[in-house]
């Protein structure tokens, strides 16, 4: 598997995207930080840029790299390897790379930031934890449409639709849903509904961690309420832990079970 | 010695193996004939593991295969079209694939034989087709297996270029070597093939020499006897 992890994670690394990728999440740091008199302020910026954009990469890079790389992955499949072995390299070396760009990217802006006002901004960093998680999880969840649509154009809406789902309109309908509920006791329900969704639960994690209640939002103060910052943040830790397991468990199942 | 029994595939409503019987156990060169769609590449992923069967068994040396993967290590594949990622390099390509399977040194004859050697430092995407299939040979011959499965290898070949290979399968068929080989050419069949496999509609329709082949459609030329079988059928 590492021979794979390994071959991926270079076959990215050479692509100018990585790059691009990197140098955007470099920018943006310095800018945010250093332009902006508030730390606050800027945290919760990236925080609500992490929090759409990571999925959106990490859905994008890993159903493309899929579909791009498909005849290789024949040549690998012909050859004496598990078939877990070839798709789990695979995806850990999308996933690590990502995950690469996006650490080494906002860490260097924390560190000099760091170093050079205030150490405070340490705290910040369950963004990058967060921004890594998400990118895990997504590449899975993108992976999993792949391989199960032998059409490109239709894995690819597929993998965009999920993305659009979690990210804007999930939120909508529980929105909805808890508008047209409210005599009803909704707590349960909508600690429930987080769990669904991680970008929701990241949100979450960054707010309690960051202890900014003001912009917990519903969900986020029934969480607080109910599990409490420490374990709240446990909690949403092992649910996001979850969320890069069980699909990473589909992707063997499907992968075991496909025709090449 | 590869065995494979009732074996059944389908791909949603088109059936595409249904009941094969085969025993694959002299060395020598099989030759696996049959019209388009008829299964021929289905048959040989299905031995390679990678279509996995709905019914049936394929032992390799009396072993299972369903499931497994060690026993690839036994097996030199050369698939239909030679695509590879784009963005490498031939010499990077034959060290990774040599980097996964075990290390071999076959690969330098192999590259002087085929004149790669001012190609190695090419991307693969920078390839002509049968630049890219003799690249293609060399990764499936550069280990020594004692089963070779060849897909339409003489795709986009030369003169020359098919003439080595012809030359390479000789050798490997004297070191008592199984070859499976599907092709449209029937001069290549009936001039290396030992025995013939012929699919038509999933089963096994005729399954022996060439002469026996001539002789049961009682025509004189290899070409002319499928045309015939495929008349009766049709």
């Amino acid at each position: 598997m590492l021979k794979i992890l390994k071959y991926s994670f270079f076959d990215l690394m050479r692509s100018r995207w990585s790059y691009i990728y990197f140098i955007f999440y470099l920018l943006m740091g310095f800018v945010l930080l250093f332009l902006n008199n508030d730390v606050d302020k800027a945290v919760i910026t990236l925080l609500n840029i992490i929090i759409i954009l990571t999925p959106l990469i990490g859905t994008v890079f890993g159903i493309m790299y899929y579909y791009t790389s498909k005849e290789f992955t024949e040549l690998l499949l012909s050859q004496p390897l598990k078939r877990s072995t070839i798709f789990i390299g695979q995806y850990l070396g999308v996933a690590i790379s990502l995950s690469l760009s996006l650490i080494i990217g906002l860490g260097i802006p924390f560190l000099i930031y760091g170093i050079a006002r205030s150490s405070s901004i340490f705290n910040f960093t369950s963004l990058l934890i967060v921004g890594g998680f998400l990118t895990f999880i997504f590449v899975a969840l993108s992976y999993n449409i792949a391989l199960a649509f032998n059409d490109k154009i239709k894995g690819f809406g597929f993998a965009i639709l999920l993305w659009l789902f979690m990210a804007v309109i999930y939120d909508g309908i529980l929105m909805i849903v808890m508008m047209s509920f409210q005599e009803y006791p909704l707590d349960k329900f909508a600690l429930g509904a987080v769990m669904f969704n991680p970008i929701d639960l990241s949100r979450i994690l960054i707010l309690l961690k960051l202890d900014i209640s003001a912009l917990l939002g519903y969900t986020g103060a029934v969480f607080q309420k109910f599990f409490g910052t420490g374990r709240g943040m446990l909690v949403s830790l092992s649910m996001l832990t979850l969320w890069v397991l069980l699909p990473l468990w589909n992707l063997t199942r499907i992968a075991n079970k496909k025709d090449f | 010695m590869v065995e494979i029994k009732e074996l059944y595939k389908a791909f949603g409503q088109v059936r595409v193996l249904e009941g094969i019987n085969l025993l694959l156990d002299e060395p020598g060169i099989i030759a696996i004939l049959g019209p388009n769609g008829s299964g021929k590449t289905t048959l040989i992923k299905s031995i390679l593991g990678m279509v996995i069967p709905d019914k049936g068994s394929i032992t390799i040396d009396e072993n299972q295969i369903l499931g497994k993967w060690a026993y690839r290590s036994q097996i030199s594949y050369m698939s239909q079209i030679a695509d590879f990622p784009q963005n490498i390099r031939v010499s990077e390509l034959i060290a990774m694939i040599k980097n996964l399977r075990s290390s071999t040194d076959r690969d330098q004859a192999l590259i002087d034989l085929f004149l790669l050697r001012p190609f190695l430092d090419k991307k693969l995407g920078n390839l002509s087709g049968g630049t890219r299939q003799k690249v293609n040979i060399l990764l499936s011959f550069m280990f020594d297996a004692p089963l070779i499965i060849l897909d339409e290898p003489t795709t986009g070949l030369d003169p020359v270029a098919l003439l080595h290979l012809k030359d390479i399968l000789a050798q490997e068929k004297q070191k008592g070597k199984t070859i499976l080989i599907t092709t449209h050419i029937m001069n290549l069949v009936e001039e290396i093939a030992d025995r013939v496999i012929f699919l038509l509609d999933g089963k096994i329709y005729f399954n022996g020499s060439v002469t026996a082949l001539k002789t049961q459609t009682a025509q004189q030329n290899l070409e002319h006897a499928i045309a015939e079988i495929l008349k009766s059928h049709a």
